[in-house]
């Protein structure tokens, strides 16, 4: 069964015919074509299908769709303005905290919801907000240290 | 993992149209946060026609200081929980075992009231459809047998949310309401030792809040062992709870998750009041947890180990808190 889905994904306000049993990762994916929100275990236990819902960190696989009607929807897709990329994807560029890249887009929204509750994050904390996001390739000194040379810079654009 | 199954999403704005509905639709299932209920009907141990969302109902929202008591809506967030001031300071137990569920992205959507239901867990039953069909189940979902204790006439899947035993030791109260009105439970007999039927609410319950006693001269703290150091489900996990009576122990209660189908309250503490906390006491903690607890092999990590490791997490607790208030 389908319903009217009203909420604003990347700053647009959006009106889509959702069915009710539809997860936030496959409106995301296979309705809206953003695919840098990443499937990985699909099961709740990996993080890289984070988003912010309304500024707080969420797990789109785990998260049916109709659940966050009204919300505001963030993906890694809306964090770069007119063609700069955000702190975070420019740190995770420079700081070598990208390896195959999967879990980069968890990471980054994950560290997004992070920066703006807490905007000079000290190593501990960069580590417990990162704490539900795996990274296979193991790097997560580097993705750390991309978080905190981020704190460090100020948001150029947006 | 599979999809979704076909069903209804209904969104009640209060907890009595959410029964009402509950009602209306037998097989239907209450969802929350939905971070170990969409998981499981994906992995297909759990069926539900209708999926009533309590997300938009405000009462269970609610988290306030009532007559001495910590009053928490089922739908208040473990994120909102941990960071909570009163709980933080007066019942440490409860924010650092709400800290310890899962990881952050988990804390910001999964609620108090889907972690004191949390569904019991066990490695045979915790997999996906082929995995399971290739065994040929077990008696928690299309099969006949406990894969645990195979002559057992019982399940023995264990109760695993991190919450429930800092609640058990503050003293908390449940309110449950039901087709027939509204009643309240001490925590304790929310649960029974059951792994297919670990919960006391009868067909149709929603439930609502939970109570905590803002009682003075108690220290109290949780600890749990995982493989990770996040996302992980307990392997054991222990609250304590202590008000200490000038150099002798007032009380002390102890509470265990994740080796039993219930949070396991131990008894037998009762004999530690008037007493010093010194090794004798101490071995009588030990006692009394293996006598209470009974860790069977739902984990991959193994039952022997689980058995030494939880008397130790609590005896290591029970002297924090013993230094701590001295």
């Amino acid at each position: 069964m389908k319903s009217i889905l009203r909420l604003s994904v990347n700053g647009k306000p959006r009106e889509d015919a959702v069915a009710d049993n539809t997860l936030l990762i496959d409106y995301l994916r296979d309705a809206l074509g953003l695919t840098g929100t990443k499937q990985g275990c699909d099961g709740g236990e990996c993080g890289a299908c984070t988003v912010l819902v309304d500024s707080r960190p969420r797990l789109a696989c785990s998260t049916l769709a109709h659940s966050v009607a009204g919300s505001e929807i963030e993906t890694i897709e809306g964090l770069s303005h007119a063609g700069n990329l955000s702190r975070l994807q420019r740190a995770f560029h420079e700081h070598l905290g990208t390896q195959c890249g999967f879990c980069t887009p968890g990471m980054i929204m994950a560290a997004e919801a992070l920066l703006r509750s807490n905007p000079h994050p000290q190593r501990a904390q960069i580590k417990a907000a990162l704490a539900g996001n795996l990274c296979r390739c193991t790097g997560y000194v580097k993705i750390i240290e991309s978080v905190a040379a981020a704190s460090a810079t100020t948001e150029l654009s947006a | 993992m599979a999809a979704l199954s076909d069903f209804r999403l209904l969104r009640p704005a209060s907890a009595a149209e959410a029964v009402r509905l509950r009602g209306e639709y037998p097989a239907s299932r209450f969802i929350a946060g939905g971070t170990d209920l969409l998981p499981n009907m994906r992995r297909g141990l759990v069926t539900a026609d209708a999926v009533i969302d309590l997300g938009r109902i405000a009462e269970l929202s609610e988290l306030r200081v009532v007559d001495d008591r910590l009053h928490i809506g089922a739908g208040v967030t473990l994120a909102t929980l941990a960071a909570d001031p009163v709980a933080r300071a007066r019942l440490p137990a409860l924010a650092q075992a709400a800290a310890a569920v899962a990881g952050p992205t988990h804390r910001a959507a999964a609620t108090l009231g889907g972690n004191l239901c949390l569904d019991t867990r066990c490695m045979y039953y915790n997999q996906s459809e082929p995995w399971r069909d290739a065994i040929d189940n077990c008696m928690k979902i299309a099969g006949d047998t406990c894969r645990v204790a195979t002559k057992s006439p019982r399940c023995w899947a264990a109760f695993s949310g991190d919450v429930a035993p800092a609640l058990l030791v503050l003293g908390a109260e449940v309110q449950i309401l039901g087709p027939q009105g509204m009643r309240n439970l001490p925590l304790s007999e929310f649960y029974r030792d059951d792994g297919m039927a670990w919960l006391s609410l009868a067909p149709g319950e929603l439930l609502l809040s939970v109570r905590v006693p803002l009682a003075d001269g108690w220290l109290s703290a949780y600890e749990k062992l995982q493989i990770r150091g996040a996302i992980d489900f307990p392997l054991t996990g222990v609250a304590v709870a202590l008000r200490r009576t000038g150099d002798l122990i007032g009380e002390l209660r102890i509470a265990c998750t994740g080796v039993s189908s219930r949070p396991e309250l131990i008894g037998g503490l009762d004999a530690l009041a008037g007493k010093t906390l010194d090794d004798a006491a101490l071995s009588g903690i030990d006692r009394q947890i293996r006598r209470g607890t009974q860790p069977m092999e739902t984990t991959v990590i193994s039952v022997a180990y689980r058995r030494r490791a939880t008397p130790v997490l609590a005896k290591r607790l029970a002297k924090r808190l013993w230094a701590a208030s001295a």
